[in-house]
Order: C-alpha cells, then structure tokens, then sequence
C-alpha cells in the first residue's frame, strides 16, 4: 500500500505491506535509524516518536496507520544539522547516556514533558520516563539530564523548546 | 516484519466495518493497538485483515445518558484519564488510569480496546464488571448489548460473537449521594499486568451505613470475577474492619484461582482477599470524608 507521512515537517511516501510497523517504515524506507528497535512489542518505548507532539511507541502502529499526524523523530529535534537540541545538550552533559540505545526515546519522551509542564516535579519526570526502560544508567543521570534541561529552558534567553 | 501478513481496511462509517467483519471471520478489528499490535508481533493473532475503527467519529467521545456514562470504543484512555464527566460520575473507573500501562501506551490505547483484549489482570475490564457495566455491540442488523457479568470468558476471550463491533461502554452511575472508591493492586513494577487488582465501590447513607457495595478481582483466573456475596453481606452494615474481612474471607474460599511462573494460587488468594479488604475500607473512608 502506498503511505504519504509527515515526517519532521516534510511529506515522505512509501510502498509499504500493511504489517510494517511504522518504526521499520521510518528505518527501512525513510533511513531515520535514530528510532531503535528494541523489544518490538511496546515494553521499552526505545521506539518513541511523537505524533502531533505526543509520545506513542512507533512499534505498536503500522505504517498505513500514520497519516494524517505530524511525526517527529529524533532527527526532527535539533534546531538545525549539527547542533543538539537543549535537552539533546543536558543529556550530554549530566551523561544521562551509555549505550545510547534508550535515548532517542528518552529525548523524545523528554521533549513532550517539558513543552507541557516546563517545570516538572520529580516525580513528574520518573512517571513521564516510565515506559522507557534503560539498563545502563540507573535513570538517575537521565531524570538529572532532564532537570538540567527544564532549568535552562526557564532562563530567559534560552533557545525556544521544540513546539508541536 | 513480525506479524503474519494481512490487509488492511479503513471503512468511512460503522456500517461499512460491521459488513467487513460480517464477510470475514478472520479479520480483527484494531483501534488503538496497543494489545493486538504485541499478540499480532508475536503472531498470537493471525487475522486475515485488520478493519480500523480508530477514526470513526461516532465511536469516541463520553458521555451522560440518563443515569449512565456511555464511553465510546475508542475513546482513548489519556482522553478519559482527564475528562470531567468521569472524574465526577464514575470515581473508580478514573481512579485505576494511572495503572493502566503507561503514559505513552494509554495516550493511544483506547477503553473499547482494553475491554475487547479481555487480559484477566487488566484494570478497566475490571472496573467495568464491578459497576456493572454493559458492553454495547453492533453488527449488520443492529444494535445489542451484554452484561460485563456475561462478557468475559477467558484469557482474551469475550463473549462478543463473530462480525460484531464494540461501539461503547455503558457504565451505570450511582444515584447515591455518598460514594466513595478504593483500588490496589501488586504486580512486579508499577504499569506492569498486575498480579492481583482489587477494585471497590461503596454508598453510606446519612448515618454511615452502607447502602451499596461493588467489590471485583482482577488476576486470579481467566477472567475478573466480582464478589457479589460479600458485597451483599456488606450492605446494612457500617462497612467495620471485621465485618469486611468476615466477608471477604467467605468469598475468597469459593473462587477458584490459577497460578502461574509470577505467583502460587496460594499467594493469589491471600494477596486478593487483602487487596479487596483495603480496597473497600479506602471506598468506606472516601465515603465517609465526602459526607462529612
């Protein structure tokens, strides 16, 4: 079947089968290999992308399922080609990363939280990054990152947070 | 690509499903996905197509019809978790969102389809069976519904027949002034398929008695299983500590109850009765803090 999406703002099109997930077609046909397979089966949110600025698991949908909404990818997060988004940044800096494998999901899933409650408690944190599971980190350096970021998010002259 | 393969059918209106699903009898119906998409992943389900309802618009929404809420099928769960009408009206279906998976799950999954999938652990089938709620079908001919009491069978097994469509939950709301509602649940992290749930809804009159009581348990079995006699015991009384647990033992006694690699029918039987004790003297303190 063919799709048109939206995907970070451009129209992308696909001949896909109706049993590719969403995450394949964004990996498979669109080369955006920053969403990751994890458990397949929407345990480990490593999949998460936004749709209309909400968290989903892109494992859980399929490909003939998403048009119509504003997909954002981790490749869609960052202001412009070479350069981190601030909550892209505060991970880096509080090392709220080890393998790496969670965090675009974690960013994403980041992103939302803060663009709805800028100041989150956190407890707010912990329960917003439930449904991602890492197993390096402990969490603490991630939940850390994330304060890190809503903190310099409510400085006056910080870069605008991606909007939906 | 996990899943087997299958097509893929969007119909434009409820009519138009209900004739799919009446051609095919290997063909799913999928909404939000969040349950069939992991069993489809895992080719537990190998339907021939898939017929989405997730955007047709006459099956979402809540609203009040006489003395019921009717929640559409695919009203989505983030969706009911915030909505007024179910906070105020139905305390205990909006007091179990926050165990229903996760923020991003229930942001997509929708109440229609948690009921539908039928997991014996699952919170809103629960809250549905304790309130009695009713299950609204359609199919070719038209309209009918089930007692939640009638609708679970098994494990992912409901009682809806061949090329028929969940369209909508019909909860009853209680007319009493003084309602109160207690939920708890063990499972091994929190969003996790339960272990045991325990759900309850209790109305005191004036003078503190009780003059309803609901009392339900998820996880013990293929199905949540309401406890009817000891709510029946419990009405007339003030609901004490002693008079619950003397109730909730006599039920407990009468279930039968599976075990699995999580936890030993024994441990489902006492972690249940304790469960259901707590759920319903938090329903008697809720209760009695809105009277006073």
């Amino acid at each position: 079947m063919k799709v048109e999406l939206s995907v970070n703002g451009e129209t992308r099109t696909a001949d896909v089968e109706p049993r590719k997930t969403l995450l394949d077609c964004l990996r498979d046909d669109f080369n955006l290999t920053g969403s990751h397979a994890g458990c397949e089966h929407g345990v480990c949110g490593a999949c998460t992308v936004l749709l209309d600025g909400e968290p989903a698991r892109s494992c859980l949908m399929f490909a003939v399922q998403a048009d119509g909404y504003e997909i954002t990818t981790i490749e869609g997060i960052a202001p412009a080609p070479g350069e981190l988004s601030v909550i892209q940044d505060a991970f880096c800096e509080m090392h709220g990363m080890q393998c790496g494998y969670c965090t675009p999901g974690m960013v994403l899933t980041a992103t939302a939280l803060l663009r709805d409650k800028p100041q989150p408690t956190r407890q707010e944190i912990v329960e917003a990054i439930s449904g991602n599971i890492c197993r390096c980190t402990g969490y603490g350096q991630i939940v850390e990152a994330i304060a890190l970021a809503a903190e310099r998010l409510a400085l006056a002259n910080a870069p605008k947070a991606h909007k939906r | 690509m996990k899943p087997v393969p299958f097509d893929y059918i969007r119909p434009s209106t409820v009519a138009e499903a209900c004739a799919l699903l009446a051609q095919d009898a290997e063909a799913r119906v999928i909404a939000g996905g969040q349950s069939l998409v992991p069993m489809l992943a895992m080719r537990l389900a190998r339907p021939t197509q898939l017929v989405d309802i997730l955007r047709l618009p006459e099956l979402t929404g809540i609203k009040q019809d006489g003395d019921s809420i009717v929640v559409g099928a695919t009203t989505r769960q983030a969706a009911a978790e915030r909505d007024a009408l179910i906070a105020a009206k139905l305390p205990l279906l909006a007091q179990v969102f926050p165990w229903v998976g996760h923020p991003a799950t229930r942001r997509r999954g929708t109440i229609g389809g948690s009921v539908a999938h039928a997991d014996p652990s699952a919170e809103i089938p629960l809250v549905a069976l304790t309130l009695g709620a009713d299950i609204v079908l359609r199919d070719v001919k038209g309209e009918t519904s089930i007692k939640t009491s009638e609708f679970f069978l098994g494990p992912m097994v409901t009682a809806i027949p061949h090329g028929s469509l969940l369209t909508a939950i019909r909860f009853p709301v209680w007319p009493q002034q003084w309602i109160g509602t207690g939920f708890h649940e063990v499972n091994a992290r929190h969003s996790d398929f339960a272990f045991v749930c325990a759900a309850a809804q209790v109305a005191l009159d004036d003078a503190g008695r009780c003059t309803a009581c609901a009392v339900g348990i998820g996880g013990l079995g293929e199905y949540p299983v309401r406890l009817d006699d000891a709510a029946q015991a419990l009405v007339g009384s003030d609901l004490g500590d002693k008079a619950i647990a003397d109730a909730v033992e006599v039920a407990m006694g009468k279930l039968d109850i599976w075990a699995d690699l999580h936890a030993s029918a024994d441990y489902r039987r006492r972690t249940g009765g304790v469960l259901a004790r707590r759920a319903l003297s938090d329903a008697r303190l809720a209760a009695s803090a809105r009277r006073q």
